[in-house]
């Protein structure tokens, strides 16, 4: 594989984003412009003078990221460039679902021909897991602890395919780092549609969650085999593709291994979260038609 | 050349289409928004070739797409003022340390609480130490011409900084003027492509707006510095070649007027000068050596300009339109620093016309003869203020 993201960058041993990343990268051949929110993607790579980038690579601001490729973008077709590559986001959940929802929502809504792809994390990762809109609920976070009142977060995971396809954009999906060879596929369908493109990749943190390092491509088919995190794919607005799991597992299997979400199996109301997360899981289930 | 009576924001809208831009993107704020309807308009008539508009969906996003695109190698413009410019403010720091010269026009506006859509220099002020160039023009011929000079001067290889335009907002956006429109052939022969050395591109795949860890991070301040003081030299020699090109000398960083033999100088900034000129040359006329020192950039600062007009000066009369709370006016705050150890003058300020608040001649006079007679203390002032009653509760 040529480098275009090269070794030697900063992630931590066992972190998912170089996966996603690369993947996505050899899927585009490398034929492309990469915009990067701060976050820790960024911090990794993108230090003074030791850049892992083997393409055109650019950080703004942590919330800006969709503007700066919309930017691009229209730079590139005024200059009649566009032949030299797609424009692509790698975003934070953060990045995307919270502080840069107002630049994503813009850029969706005048339809650049951007692919945007959220490497969700379900949390502020790069400064010691902090809640995000995609962190899901019952997590322990730093700013959502788990206490003798609460059980971690309150609240839901945001739910950013909906938001990308209310904005009627013409390809939207869903992805995992357990399954690249299914995220080479749907970058390269990705491009072949003309306009604003969302993949929302889930990508396990080490630290965040509190994993071993060896086990992260196993808790991230845990969360696609409990329905947890379910794998689809939108083209214009319609669901074309599910990836079927065949026994589906109850959601303690993907909790039990996680210290975010250990917390849960003793707190007072642990077992109402569980069991939340459950119906989560059986109604994404039933939603997508997930059991084989 | 054309001569016709035009609104100020036509004046500078038909300057920025003279100049070509790549991508145009922004969002409308008053008193603004008729530079870019202007834009827009001779858009969708096809008048801008291959340029890209966009309408952003804040004027933080408007400055962030240009971001992207100035670095792909694009001429961008935008325009805001106001609460446009402060919510821009994060990523214009962000442009001017990756050195990309956007040219923007400032429709000058105050700040708010308390909300106010009229002209007063805050807004441009907020943004002083951001590492963006600020010209502030007098009349409206002088922003149809500043805007060619702006791209000129930004994008020079040893400048790349973004430029900010700032006109009054309403005074000179919305005021009816005679200009000298421009030639697309006089602004071509001045103005070449824009055409980076640096830039995103496949063919040469390169990382901008990297981390810098402490071992190198103030090295990028410094040369943000030396660019901004290497402009003052640029600056004035696009400034020479414009009045050579056109004929319309508009001065260099500061412009003067009867500093000769002056005791008192009048300094100010924007729209207000003109009416500052008349006083003082009525004064003229009555024998008093007073004299007119208008800035034009206020940063980068010409601090060996004014160093050299107000040697032999005895008090510097400054008109502020904007208040650093808490400290005093913010012209003579670095007019000030400029004078340490250079000139005795005593120096007196006065904030006048906050929020649009009329400024009469007869104000301008008064707080001229006040100091002139020694009726006033040095310092910091407001004036043109109502007898109110303040309460605290």
């Amino acid at each position: 594989m040529k480098f275009f993201f090269s070794s030697g960058h900063g992630a931590c041993p066992g972190c998912s984003l170089p996966i996603a990343v690369k993947n996505v990268l050899y899927a585009l051949e490398g034929k492309c412009f990469v915009v990067n929110p701060t976050g820790c993607l960024e911090i990794i790579s993108s230090q003074y003078d030791r850049s892992a980038w083997g393409v055109p690579y650019i950080h703004s601001l942590f919330e800006n990221a969709a503007a700066v490729a919309a930017g691009i973008e229209a730079a590139l077709k005024a200059l009649k460039r566009e032949d030299e590559g797609h424009v692509v986001v790698f975003a934070g959940d953060g990045a995307t679902a919270d502080i840069g929802v107002g630049c994503l929502s813009g850029m969706f809504d005048r339809n650049h021909d951007v692919l945007y792809i959220c490497l969700d994390n379900e949390a502020y990762q790069n400064t010691g897991n902090q809640q995000s809109g995609l962190t899901p609920p019952g997590s322990n976070t730093t700013t959502t602890p788990a206490g003798k009142l609460l059980p971690g977060k309150v609240g839901k995971k945001k739910d950013m395919v909906a938001f990308a396809l209310a904005h009627g954009v013409p390809y939207v999906a869903t992805a995992s780092v357990a399954y690249p060879t299914d995220i080479r596929r749907k970058v390269k369908r990705a491009v072949e549609f003309e306009g604003s493109k969302y993949i929302q990749i889930h990508c396990p943190c080490v630290t965040g969650w509190g994993i071993n390092s060896n086990e992260t491509i196993k808790v991230a088919k845990l969360a696609v085999e409990t329905a947890l995190y379910p794998i689809v794919e939108y083209e214009n607005g319609e669901l074309v593709r599910v990836r079927k799991i065949k026994e589906r597992k109850p959601v303690e299997e993907y909790l039990k291994i996680q210290r975010r979400f250990r917390h849960l199996f003793k707190h007072p109301k642990g077992k109402e979260i569980i069991e939340e997360l459950q119906r989560i899981a059986d109604e994404n289930a039933k939603r997508f038609g997930l059991d084989a | 050349m054309v001569r016709k009576v035009v609104r100020g924001f036509y004046a500078v809208a038909y300057a920025v289409k003279l100049c070509k831009p790549a991508v145009i993107c922004a969002y409308p704020i008053t008193p603004q928004t008729e530079i870019v309807e202007n834009l827009a308009a001779m858009y969708a008539n096809g008048e801008l070739g291959n340029c890209r508009y966009i309408t952003a969906e804040s004027e933080f996003g408007a400055a962030s797409i240009l971001v992207g695109a100035s670095a792909t190698g694009a001429r961008t413009f935008t325009a805001t003022c106001s609460q446009g410019l402060i919510l821009m403010s994060e990523v214009l720091w962000n442009a001017a340390g990756m050195r990309l010269p956007i040219v923007m026009v400032i429709a000058n506006r105050a700040l708010s609480a308390p909300l106010s859509i009229w002209n007063d220099h805050q807004d441009s002020m907020a943004m002083r130490d951001a590492g963006v160039i600020q010209v502030y023009v007098e009349n409206n011929q002088e922003a149809h011409d500043m805007i060619p000079q702006a791209y000129k001067i930004a994008e020079n290889r040893s400048v790349m900084l973004p430029f900010m335009v700032c006109m009054d907002g309403y005074k000179l956006t919305h005021a009816y003027e005679p200009v000298d429109l421009l030639e697309q052939e006089t602004v071509d022969n001045f103005l070449p492509p824009y055409d980076p050395p640096i830039k995103l591109t496949t063919k040469d795949p390169l990382t901008f707006g990297c981390y810098a860890p402490p071992h190198c991070y103030m090295e990028f301040r410094v040369v943000m510095q030396r660019a901004m003081m290497r402009a003052k030299k640029v600056m004035e020699d696009v400034f020479k070649e414009w009045a050579e090109l056109t004929g319309r000398n508009w001065g260099g960083l500061i412009a003067t007027d009867y500093m000769d033999d002056a005791e008192i100088a009048v300094v100010a900034m924007g729209s207000v000068v003109g009416l500052i000129r008349e006083v003082v040359e009525e004064m003229r006329k009555e024998g008093k050596k007073v004299g007119l020192v208008k800035i034009r950039s206020f940063r980068p600062f010409p601090t060996e300009d004014l160093r050299k007009v107000m040697k032999d000066v005895e008090k510097i009369v400054v008109f502020e339109r904007a208040v650093s709370f808490g400290h005093e006016g913010p012209v003579a705050i670095d007019l000030k620093s400029a004078l340490f150890g250079h000139c005795n003058a005593k120096v007196y300020s006065f904030a006048v016309g906050l929020g649009g608040r009329d400024i009469p001649k007869d104000l301008i006079r008064r707080c001229i003869n006040n100091v002139i007679e020694g009726k006033v203390d040095e310092g910091f002032h407001f004036e043109g203020v109502k007898e109110f009653e303040e309460v605290i509760i």
